[in-house]
């Protein structure tokens, strides 16, 4: 594998050489990343055995169904409740590892086809929702950070009160305003294009407030950077120092923070589902949480604490491809 | 930034400078930036609303009168009406209660899960660190609503549920804070000093780390109440914390759902009482943080 040293970075020429792919570092996040997942469904396991509620009757119809014993016993039977808890712990990881994640108690439908149906809409949501949030983001950045008082705490005050916006309120607004008022979008339209853009737009102010804010505080500090000052030295124009040199270096704490904001992210497509009843997984686990189908609540949640390991793996291995600088400086909180 | 010119440097006073004087309150409230005098005054606003509302509306926010129901905000409904002909206004004012007890609620139960488990990971030696440590990298894969909808799955739906459910989902993210702050006041000189000195090591836990561990859970709990009151009225707004005809902010929230195409302020204005509570929350949040760091403005 070849190597170019760049001279930009100071010393980096007698650096030695190293692979673009850290394998090493990516098979054991990789294990890590499984050790995490095998921890998450045990815990789920556990907090499913922690339930009060006699899972048969939730099978049968809940609280306030009143079937014959017989059948009790009959369902009991049927779906292993009252065999010992290793005996079920094991065959819940196993079923698990092969993705078969149980049968919904409302649906008498295994959970895994029941989230296959539904989890596309709510996918696209989150991606769109996250470049938007960086296209809103990144513009707002270079355009305010570090421009004097009145710009940057103009910028400043969009960003902190977007990041503080609790998603469903703003959806609510957003919804109010241009599809009832101004009759711009449409209010409810399943998952065309233009239904996608009002649900993507209320996740992605949050998130962009947020971003936003880790960004600012590294560009602003970037400014002052001895990479920059040699790059105006050099005679580069202000613009393209903000461009090409401080924004790159800026934007890589918000791309860890996409990782970890890839949760709420979800947690906030969940309530934007509701208010703009588009369907996906959002209307099930909300309908499931009612009901106390607890294989669907389980199914779902481990759904996301995969996407959540998955998608930060992904960014900490794509951020040691880009920066190796990290892999010795400390973690970013 | 708005810099006041203070004598003092990191809340210490440089020797020669004239001490700060207590008393005058004013010069120091100009001091503030703006918003921190304006969130300090809505949460007062919010705090007596909280346990006087009578003091703010001549309403009772339960009575119903069909005759002036939907209607728009005006002087005598400045909020508007509901469905029921209840003035908005006067619900939110009364709603006020119940969110800040439940949002002081959840972040007390996180806090005190929280505490618990920092102060353990922080002192009980590499082994508890180790899997304590673990457990919290594991449980953050589990976002902060789907934790809180996952527990109130198993426990049913409620305010005790949505109290806890929040508090328990939110308590990961304030135990990773209080390990690293336990661990980082464990090595503090006065702490070897004190165990140089011969005490007891309960005293030296009970005088010396955890005061001081815990001094930052001050801003940790402010912001945390403006969240939590966040995430217990999407529960309610959910249609699983509190039940519709209780003046709860969530619970307005998701009552007005289904008048949102004609009675947008059914929606507006618990919102916004919501948003503002949080902001201001986060704001006081910050500047209690700027305080213990030293700065005073």
């Amino acid at each position: 594998m070849s190597t170019t040293p760049s001279i930009t970075h100071g010393g980096a020429l007698e650096a030695p050489p190293r692979r673009r792919v850290p394998w090493r570092t990516a098979v054991y996040k990789a294990l890590g990343a499984i050790l995490v997942l095998w921890a998450a469904a045990t815990l789920c396991f556990a907090m499913q055995e922690l339930s009060p509620g006699n899972k048969a009757l939730a099978i049968l119809g809940g609280a306030g169904a009143r079937p014959p014993q017989a059948v009790i016993e009959e369902t009991e039977e049927k779906y292993g409740l009252n065999d010992p808890i290793v005996q079920r712990y094991g065959r819940f990881i196993g079923n698990l590892a092969t993705g078969d994640l149980g049968t919904s108690y409302q649906y008498k439908q295994p959970v895994t086809s029941l989230i296959k149906e539904q989890v596309g809409p709510t996918l696209v949501l989150v991606f769109v929702s996250t470049l938007l949030a960086w296209l809103i983001s990144v513009p707002i950045t270079l355009f305010t950070a570090g421009k004097g008082r009145v710009r940057s705490s103009m910028g400043a005050g969009f960003e902190a009160f977007f990041a503080g916006v609790p998603p469903y309120w703003l959806g609510l607004v957003l919804l109010v305003v241009f599809a009832f008022e101004l009759g711009v979008f449409p209010v409810t339209g399943g998952t065309s294009a233009s239904a996608l853009f009002l649900p993507a737009l209320t996740l992605a102010l949050p998130l962009a407030g947020f971003l936003g804010q880790v960004t600012r505080d590294e560009f602003e500090r970037g400014l002052k950077q001895p990479f920059a000052i040699s790059a105006r030295a050099r005679g580069a124009s202000e613009g393209e120092v903000r461009r090409r040199h401080v924004l790159r270096h800026a934007l890589l704490p918000g791309i860890t923070l996409t990782g970890w904001a890839i949760g709420a992210t979800i947690s906030g497509a969940v309530l934007v589902e509701v208010i703009y009843a588009r369907p996906g997984l959002g209307q099930v686990l909300v309908n499931a949480v009612s009901n106390q189908d607890l294989p669907v609540v389980v199914g779902i949640t481990m759904l996301v604490a995969l996407i959540y390991v998955v998608v930060n793996l992904v960014v900490d291995l794509l951020y040691v491809i880009v920066d190796p600088r990290l892999r010795t400086r400390k973690e970013v909180v | 930034m708005a810099t006041a010119i203070d004598p003092t440097v990191g809340g210490l006073p440089l020797p020669g400078a004239p001490s700060p004087v207590r008393g005058r309150v004013l010069s120091r409230v100009r001091g503030l930036r703006p918003a921190v005098v304006l969130s300090a005054v809505f949460l007062l606003f919010i705090l007596i609303a909280a346990i006087a509302p009578s003091l703010l509306t001549k309403g009772d926010p339960l009575q119903v009168n069909l005759g002036h129901s939907l209607q728009a905000p005006s002087l005598e409904f400045p909020f508007g009406t509901d469905q029921s002909g209840r003035s908005v206004y006067t619900r939110v004012i009364y709603g006020a209660r119940e969110s800040i007890l439940i949002g002081i609620g959840a972040t007390a139960v996180g806090l005190g899960v929280a505490a618990l488990l920092g102060v353990a990971a922080g002192l009980g030696g590499k082994w508890v660190d180790g899997v304590i440590s673990r457990l919290l990298e594991v449980l953050f894969s589990f976002p902060l609503l789907l934790f809180a909808l996952f527990l109130v799955a198993i426990f049913g739906s409620g305010v005790s549920t949505q109290i806890i459910a929040v508090g328990i989902a939110s308590a990961p993210g304030y135990a990773r804070m209080i390990r690293a702050q336990v661990l980082q006041v464990k090595g503090a000189d006065y702490v070897i000093a004190s165990r140089a000195l011969g005490h007891k090591p309960s005293r030296t836990l009970f005088r010396n780390i955890l005061p001081n561990a815990f001094r930052p859970l001050v801003v940790l709990a402010t912001l945390g109440v403006g969240q939590s009151i966040v995430w217990a009225s999407a529960l309610s707004f959910l249609g699983l914390g509190v039940a519709p005809p209780a003046p709860e902010w969530g619970a307005m929230l998701d009552a007005g759902k289904d008048y949102i195409q004609t009675a947008w302020w059914l929606e507006f204005f618990p919102g916004a009482a919501i948003v503002a509570t949080t902001l201001a929350a986060s704001c006081i949040g910050r500047y209690l943080q700027r305080r213990i760091e030293g700065e005073t403005y």
